[in-house]
């Protein structure tokens, strides 16, 4: 039993930190709401120097070899400076080649995923949008109980407008025909649960590195704005709105860290677990939204200073991979109905109330 | 990270499992804020230091089993469980022990862990006084050296278990002059003796939950100071983050209340009683909420384990067990619907928890604190 990171985890995360906070500032980022993709193939190349997309897939096939607890502390800090880029459905699309049974579409993109010269993106027909399809290289799509592989100029893409400039959005559609079959029925349907449950956890890590972004922010400009002739940060006001999302950020913390160990390890409690840190991730990026905009006032509130740029990242997080209603739907299935597991950590509820 | 519990672990939980089946009293006792009830716990307590399971993760010598703070997680998984009494002497075991263990000289560990251990002697917080509640620093209770003595003056209030408690600790300014948190020193006081007057207060049960005590030249010898003279306000800090951080509400406790809520939810549904379309949101959300508190207690303990400590951040904690508890209280009250007025555990329950977010530091000065110290907002 040990709850922490190695240090080795920890120098990689510190390593990631450096480079985007270099890279990746806010100016850049939103230089990227008005480009026509929105994405720098330049910078995914960076990206994938650093092992980041194919930090999932094994090392026979060039990447990094690694798992989903590596993983979480990294998506923390591209949450943190605000990365769009399309990490959380290409490691989405990795983990479904990682599984098939067949091995040749594996080894076809893993390791071009690996070398930052393919993206994946992954969906669900009939439900939801799908990311990043106008710059995915291969679409892995769950559809009437097969799960496919649909190749980029066999896809239609029609793009749906998202609130968050860094967002990219689509409705797809093809031809059966296209589209190649990876796996059907139970393990079709295995491998798309275990993607969305992954892509939950990323973006619920992501999220942690957005509140953390948006407190910081907003602690530091009441640390130098004054009024009264004092620094408004010495307000109790002030001071206790920031110390509540301070909380609801550091309890996220923990069951994104504990779920990220439950993808890493297929844990009977992995959907429960994903939910969990998903709504409660998104809960607290949410609010250090509100709470950031509150501290800054008026001018947080316009479109020059750029509290927005993480209150949008925050908003689509929270609906990507999985909604707050429908993780909140199934945090209630398996808690209140036991419909799937959930599982307390260490304590065991006594016959009679199990 | 390894989130499986080792082979001994499982062991460990698998015998204080069986220990607790056969021992824990089938009746649950009388409150402890009544003398009846405070003799009966501390039977209880007699028991368990018997069974070698009063105070898991402390020496052998001074009463305890000599595991590791994991392994007191997992007895105290195993405690919540089975259901068994609330712990009488908690500000001594949870609190006091550990500052002991950690400024105590080596007389003063054996003269009073073991009788702590085995709640021979219980122990009483002071403290609060008049005109320092938040606001600590203010204290102005004396004890004043003379000779190889102090004499302590002055009145401390709201000593949890001060009623019937055998000794008490708390701070007291040495140096007459001193200003806010410099002068102040630890001392432990016994609770019976020449110029010591125990007034207890009743909390709005109407049991005798705390107590004001009164100095009056009361004389006390100069090895009860613990920790180095004037600098009581950092050793009182590192019984303050035991409270909040770490071991005064361990998770099960609130995992436990969780499975109860969720029970009652079912029950409810299950009954044909009505209940409103949020509340199995609710109920959920709090079955979440005490894994979280759960799962945060890990990682603290794993990073105490790898040589770190507790700091600020055990106001977070304290904020978010102490808004749980009333939470949790709260909607099963509200599923009782109107049967939610009656006294029962959960009547208790929920008074008690009103207490969380006051004591142990309000839970604003706590905000503060994670304000100031955590975020690094200006204090003027």
């Amino acid at each position: 039993m040990d709850f922490g990171f190695s240090e080795d985890q920890l120098l990689l995360q510190s390593t990631v930190r450096d480079f985007l906070q270099a890279e990746c500032t806010a100016e850049w980022v939103r230089s990227g709401w008005e480009t026509e993709t929105g994405r720098d193939p330049v910078f995914w190349k960076k990206l994938a120097e650093l092992g980041i997309p194919g930090l999932l897939v094994p090392e026979r096939h060039g990447g990094l070899g690694m798992d989903d607890v590596d993983l979480v502390l990294l998506m923390e800090e591209v949450g943190r400076v605000g990365l769009a880029e399309p990490l959380v459905p290409t490691v989405q699309g990795v983990g479904i080649l990682r599984g098939l049974e067949d091995a040749a579409p594996a080894a076809e993109w893993l390791p071009r995923v690996a070398e930052g010269d393919a993206i994946l993106t992954v969906g669900v027909m009939g439900n939801g949008f799908v990311p990043d399809a106008h710059v995915a290289d291969l679409l892995l799509i769950h559809d009437d109980g097969a799960l496919l592989s649909v190749p980029r100029d066999a896809i239609r893409a029609d793009p749906v407008a998202s609130g968050d400039g860094s967002q990219r959005l689509f409705e797809v559609s093809f031809s059966r025909a296209d589209a190649g079959v990876l796996a059907q029925g139970e393990r079709a349907r295995a491998l798309v649960a275990e993607a969305l449950d992954r892509g939950a956890l990323c973006c619920a890590a992501q999220a942690l590195g957005v509140a953390d972004q948006l407190i910081r922010m907003a602690a530091e400009y009441a640390s130098q704005r004054e009024q009264f002739g004092v620094a408004i940060g010495t307000f109790q006001a002030v001071k206790h709105m920031l110390a509540e999302v301070k909380v609801a950020l550091e309890y996220a913390r923990s069951h994104v860290y504990r779920a990220a160990y439950s993808v890493a390890h297929a844990a009977p409690a992995r959907a429960a677990d994903a939910s969990m840190a998903k709504l409660a991730a998104c809960e607290a990026a949410s609010t250090a939204a509100k709470v950031s905009l509150q501290v800054h006032g008026a001018i947080g509130y316009t479109y020059e200073q750029d509290v927005h740029v993480w209150m949008k990242r925050a908003w689509s997080l929270e609906r990507a991979c999985g909604d707050s209603v429908f993780h909140r739907a199934r945090l209630c299935d398996a808690v209140i109905d036991g419909k799937s597991p959930a599982e307390s950590f260490g304590y065991s509820p006594p016959a009679g109330l199990g | 990270m390894d989130l499986a519990f080792t082979p001994e672990q499982e062991a460990f939980r698998k015998e204080a499992r069986a220990w607790l089946e056969t021992n824990v009293p089938a009746e649950p006792l009388e409150t402890f804020d009544l003398p009846d009830g405070f003799e009966q716990h501390r039977e209880w307590e007699k028991k368990l230091h018997a069974g070698g399971w009063a105070m898991v993760p402390w020496p052998v010598e001074y009463g305890g089993r000599g595991a590791d703070l994991l392994s007191w997680l997992v007895f105290e998984e195993e405690y919540y469980r089975s259901g068994a009494p609330g712990r009488v002497n908690q500000n001594g075991i949870f609190l006091l022990g550990p500052t002991i263990m950690e400024y105590g000289t080596p007389e003063q560990k054996a003269r009073f862990l073991p009788k702590m251990a085995s709640s021979e002697e219980v122990w009483a917080q002071g403290w609060s006084e008049p005109n320092a509640g938040s606001d600590m620093a203010n204290i102005q209770a004396t004890a004043i050296r003379d000779g190889d003595h102090f004499v302590v003056n002055g009145q401390k209030t709201w000593a949890s278990r001060g009623a019937y408690a055998h000794w008490l600790f708390g701070l007291f300014r040495t140096d007459p002059e001193s200003k806010r948190h410099h002068g102040l020193s630890f001392v432990l006081l016994p609770l019976q003796g020449e110029g010591i007057t125990v007034r207890p207060i009743q909390k709005i049960n109407g049991k005798a939950a705390f107590a004001e005590v009164f100095f009056d030249d009361a004389r006390v010898p100069v090895e009860n100071l613990l920790g180095p003279e004037g600098q009581g306000w950092s050793v009182a800090m590192a019984t303050a983050g035991f409270e909040r951080g770490l071991m005064l509400r361990s998770p099960a406790r609130f995992q436990h209340t969780a499975a109860r809520l969720v029970a009652l939810y079912r029950e409810t549904v299950e009954r044909g009683d009505p209940v409103s379309p949020s509340m199995r949101e609710r109920v959920a959300r709090c079955w979440m909420d005490a894994e979280a508190y759960c799962l945060n207690t890990y990682q603290t303990v794993s990073r105490l384990l790898a040589g770190g400590k507790i700091g600020a951040e055990a106001s977070l904690n304290k904020i978010f067990w102490s808004e749980l508890d009333v939470r949790m209280h709260e909607l099963a009250l509200e599923l009782l619907g109107p049967r939610g007025e009656m006294p029962g555990a959960w009547l208790d329950g929920y008074v008690f928890a009103l207490s969380g977010p006051i004591y142990a530091g309000t839970n604003q000065i706590q905000k503060n604190i994670i304000a100031e110290r955590i975020l690094g907002l200006p204090r003027k």
